[in-house]
């Protein structure tokens, strides 16, 4: 008898951790199962259940969107919360597996990799398509076809801190510098940079000296062709430094950093969208929007972010993904509403003209005519290459400015050439 | 515990267990046959096991996940023989620890050398199922100047079929018999409303039959050219044509409007004639190609050997400081005179305590050059480009990675200066021996046997301190103009991140290569050090 305590004990143990063990690999085949075999099997009396991927920053615009699609329609929706970092491999990597969601809310430049990767289905917006402002419609065509139902809109523009200057005559990027020194605050423009760069929040001033990123067509979508260098890129590159000598873009600049310093009353203006002014506003601050000054002539156009929904290309609920994502996130209401929650400018024309926020309709200016950012899946390679030559530059690594954005055009065309 | 010790001895010499021969008489004392409490415990936690284990197999069928089926089928019918059998006991001890080998690490280390012969990543993400019905749906167009038509679905038999109006006129079609104007139709607002021996199938029927209805093409007319009527939503449809076509039985994909014919080639892509390629391609088995290509790559030749080099002088320095600090602080702490030793020693414990990559961003923080802590408050306003310059970014990357390490070689330290035994440094003072002295010819020998075999882990694991480097440095600053984004403090294996997953396109199979080339290195250097410390031993 004796001899049974230690094999019980052992029995004991065992079962303790095989438990956790069963438990461990049987969890995961469960949760993959749910979406997948759970819902065939519902009763015929339902019309179904969709599942839908949203990231953190977008589940609290979603949430009344989608109870509101479930009243009104029966689908029930099955609203699945991701890590924003995760999110877009996830999709990528599940999808195959017949695991992924049906839905997923995302931003247009994800349009490129998941077009490559075969994990969306085109869809048809018919003649709606004219009823969206065109770079939102624009932002999620990939090759002619278009992959996904724009909701919101975004883009930079320059805020000012309305009780340090009343006001802005500068037409000029230089002069906004003069009159933000004047001003005697610590800093004169504030524009995020940090450790890596930042091209998107420089690329007003980039397109002020005519260098697109990449050359485009009469309707205005990209070419393949990069823009960015030549006579003008250098020219660009030579005024980065000079902005850098002068201190007013510093690489130590962040994004915390420049926001902190903005709201403490540092600096009478910032480039920067609407993820910030909506604390600045909070925190009691009085502030304008207007477009960014040019620095080298011509216009200066921000980059256009879109917020959009994607259909699965394995989608095992094809119609109620297209009832929700074309016909019913498409709907003036709805967009009215996802302004309302999200702050963002709606894609949809009739819903943006009622919008009658000045803060929101400042970045609607800013942006009329900026082009959404690629969404090519190279675009990864071209933010890095980009970003560390800007603020090499800045920080003065670079020393020959035009040196360094020339080398920097040779290695974006060599990682478009070598992924293609 | 003690008890369960005596056990696997029990097998060579046991003072009461039963030699091999006289095991049927004394069968009825053994747990396996012993029907006492014990057993009844041991049926229900394998009962419980065993229907978990069911549940999960029945969960891998319904989702056609064989392997693991197989696994977890195999896995019971282990667990059930080993516990219900006498003649399987040091079974019953090593059976768990297998499971959690199999799992934890046969498994991935097979998955990632297979990854790594594969070309899976952006591009190549799926099977050629998979590609071959993407190609085909990014390339059907709508028949320009085509309009939206209001759209019924229609079912007779299991057969679906769509029903539009056009100029007026009912039209109905399914998938062998083009649109054609169908007698006694309803027609309400444009739409369909009825058809005569046609069932219309209502929003509940759509939901249940979507895929077939997506699928759905109904030719417009005789002519291919025309296009054919489909649908997304079921509610309304427009005129397609197919740019793609695809050839089962030659395995080949056709554009129709240039004639073009792509044929599949060796790295799961449909290339034409031209060598040009359609997107997306598959997966495939691409032999050596992903190892070949890290030493082949021009990109990354240049940087390589700096990267390299830094890599080894970070691990090294990284291992010397941490211990060095760390056996200092352990030998000062362990004096008897120190008083309050247990609240510092819990105190200098804090910094391991804290997630190394939360550290890593909060030292980010601290380090900033224009509003960091160290600069602003301590240096008084300085400028001094801790994470931008090449030189003191590395600097700080070794100070930090000393801040994180050092509790963890004071504990080690600590715990071993504890069990050498006071009597020998009795006897050497006695002998007259100084504390330096003291130090060096006993101290350090009998710490270094069982702390050597921690520092080579140690190096290891430094060799491939990824968060630290991600979080602190992202691997900045950059060199200036290489054709790969790295930098100056980037180790073997963020460079890796940074080339396979940073540059825009995802490539896990030439990341796995990477990886299983930097695990050789990191293994030889630990097989040469592990060898090294065994000298220690002798001693």
């Amino acid at each position: 008898m004796r001899r049974s305590i230690p094999a019980f004990a052992a029995v004991l143990g065992l079962a303790l951790t095989l438990t956790a063990c069963g438990s461990d690999s049987d969890g995961g085949t469960a949760e993959t199962t749910a979406p997948a075999g759970g819902e065939e099997t519902t009763a015929p009396a339902l019309t179904g259940t969709l599942t839908m991927w949203v990231d953190e920053t977008r589940i609290d615009v979603m949430k009344p969107i989608v109870e509101q699609f479930q009243t009104e329609t029966g689908v029930k929706v099955d609203l699945v919360q991701k890590v924003s970092g995760d999110i877009r491999t996830d999709f990528v990597s599940q999808v195959p597996t017949g695991e992924g969601p049906d839905v997923i809310i995302g931003a247009h430049d994800w349009t490129g990799e998941f077009v490559n990767n075969g994990v969306v289905a085109p869809i048809q917006l018919g003649d709606k398509a004219e009823e969206f402002s065109t770079s939102a419609v624009q932002a999620f065509t990939y090759d002619g076809q278009i992959y996904g139902a724009p909701y919101a809109i975004e883009n930079i523009a320059l805020v000012r801190n309305n009780a340090i200057l009343p006001e802005t005559k500068a037409t000029t990027f230089d002069e906004l510098v003069a009159e933000g020194k004047a001003a005697g605050k610590t800093y004169s423009v504030l524009i995020q940079q940090g450790d890596q760069g930042d091209a998107y929040h420089l690329y007003p001033l980039q397109t002020s000296f005519d260098a697109p990123i990449f050359t485009q067509d009469a309707d205005g979508s990209y070419t393949s062709e990069l823009g960015l260098g030549g006579e003008n890129g250098d020219k660009f590159a030579t005024y980065l430094q000079k902005l850098g000598q002068e201190k007013v873009l510093d690489p130590a600049l962040g994004g915390d950093q420049v926001k902190e310093a903005f709201l403490a009353g540092e600096s009478p203006y910032i480039v920067t969208g609407p993820w910030y002014t909506t604390e600045f506003t909070n925190a009691g601050l009085d502030i304008s929007v207007l477009p960014v000054p040019s620095a080298g002539g011509s216009e200066a156009k921000p980059f256009v972010g879109v917020q959009g929904a994607f259909i699965s290309a394995k989608s095992k609920n094809p119609v109620l993904a297209n009832e929700f994502v074309t016909n019913f996130l498409t709907t003036e209401a709805v967009q009215t509403e996802l302004y309302k929650a999200g702050g963002r400018l709606p894609a949809l024309k009739t819903a943006a003209a009622k919008v009658d926020d000045p803060v929101l309709a400042g970045f609607n200016e800013a942006g009329a005519t900026g082009a959404p950012m690629p969404s090519i899946p190279e675009m990864g390679a071209m933010w890095q290459f980009w970003g560390t030559t800007q603020v090499q530059i800045i920080g003065g690594q670079a020393t020959d400015p035009a040196g360094a954005w020339n080398t920097m055009v040779t290695n974006m065309q060599g990682a478009i050439d070598s992924a293609s | 515990m003690s008890q369960q010790t005596i056990v696997p001895d029990s097998e060579h010499a046991p003072p009461d267990s039963p030699p091999g021969d006289a095991r049927p008489t004394r069968g009825d004392s053994s747990p396996a046959r012993n029907f006492g409490k014990g057993f009844l415990v041991k049926l229900a936690i394998v009962a419980l096991i065993d229907a978990v284990g069911l549940y999960g197999i029945l969960t891998a069928i319904a989702v056609e996940q064989w392997a693991i089926m197989a696994f977890l089928a195999l896995a019971l019918v282990a667990v059930n023989w080993i516990y219900f059998s006498r003649r399987t006991l040091p079974a019953k001890y090593l059976l768990p620890g297998l499971l959690f080998l199999l799992v934890y690490v046969v498994f991935t280390a097979a998955y990632t050398g297979y990854v790594a012969f594969t070309n899976y990543g952006d591009g190549h993400n799926s099977t050629k199922q998979d590609a071959v019905a993407a190609i085909l749906a990014q390339n059907e167009q709508r028949v320009e100047g085509s309009a939206a038509f209001p759209l019924t679905v229609l079912s007779r038999d299991d057969q679906l079929a769509f029903a539009i109006v056009r100029d007026g006129e009912a039209l109905v079609g399914t998938a062998e018999d083009p649109l054609a104007p169908a007698q006694g139709a309803k027609v309400e607002a444009d739409r369909v409303t009825e058809v005569p021996d046609w069932q219309v199938l209502g929003f509940a029927e759509i939901a249940q039959r979507q895929q077939e209805i997506v699928g759905l093409r109904v030719p417009a007319s005789d002519d291919p050219a025309d296009g054919s009527l489909r649908t997304q939503d079921a509610s309304t449809g427009y005129l397609y044509e197919s740019v793609m076509a695809y050839d089962e039985d030659a395995d080949t994909m056709t554009n129709t409007q240039t004639g073009v014919v792509y044929s599949p080639n060796e790295h799961g892509q449909f290339q034409a004639e031209d060598g040009s390629t359609i997107s997306p391609g598959w997966r495939v088995t691409v032999g050596f190609e992903n190892f070949t290509r890290a030493f082949s790559d021009d990109r990354l030749r240049g940087p390589f050997i700096e990267i390299f080099l830094w890599n080894f002088a970070f691990a090294l320095f990284s291992v010397l400081s941490t211990f060095v600090l760390g056996l200092f602080l352990a030998v000062v702490f362990n004096d008897p005179r120190v008083r309050g030793r247990k609240l510092l020693r819990a105190l200098l414990i804090l910094p391991y305590a804290v997630p190394a990559f939360l550290s890593a961003l909060v030292w980010k923080g601290m380090l900033n050059t224009r509003s960091g802590f160290l600069n602003q408050v301590i240096l008084g306003g300085a400028d001094i480009g801790w994470l931008s310059d090449p030189w003191l970014a590395k600097l700080s990357v070794l100070g930090v990675n000393l801040w994180l390490g050092f509790p963890y070689m004071f504990i080690v330290c600590t715990g071993a200066l504890q069990s050498i035994p006071s009597d020998v440094y009795e006897s050497a003072r006695m002998d007259g021996a100084k504390p330096w002295r003291l130090m060096r010819s006993i101290t350090l020998p009998l710490l270094m046997v069982s702390v050597a075999p921690l520092l080579v882990a140690s190096f290891a694991f430094n060799f491939n301190n990824f968060s630290l480097i991600y979080m602190l440095t992202g691997g900045g600053p950059n060199f200036v103009g290489t054709p790969v984004v790295i930098g100056h403090t980037d180790i073997l294996i963020s460079m890796v991140y940074s080339i396979a997953f940073e540059s825009g396109l995802k490539q896990y199979g030439f990341a796995s290569a990477l990886s299983i080339l930097i695990f050789l290195l990191v293994g030889a250097i630990s097989w040469w050090g592990f060898r090294r410390t065994r000298r220690l031993e002798e001693l």
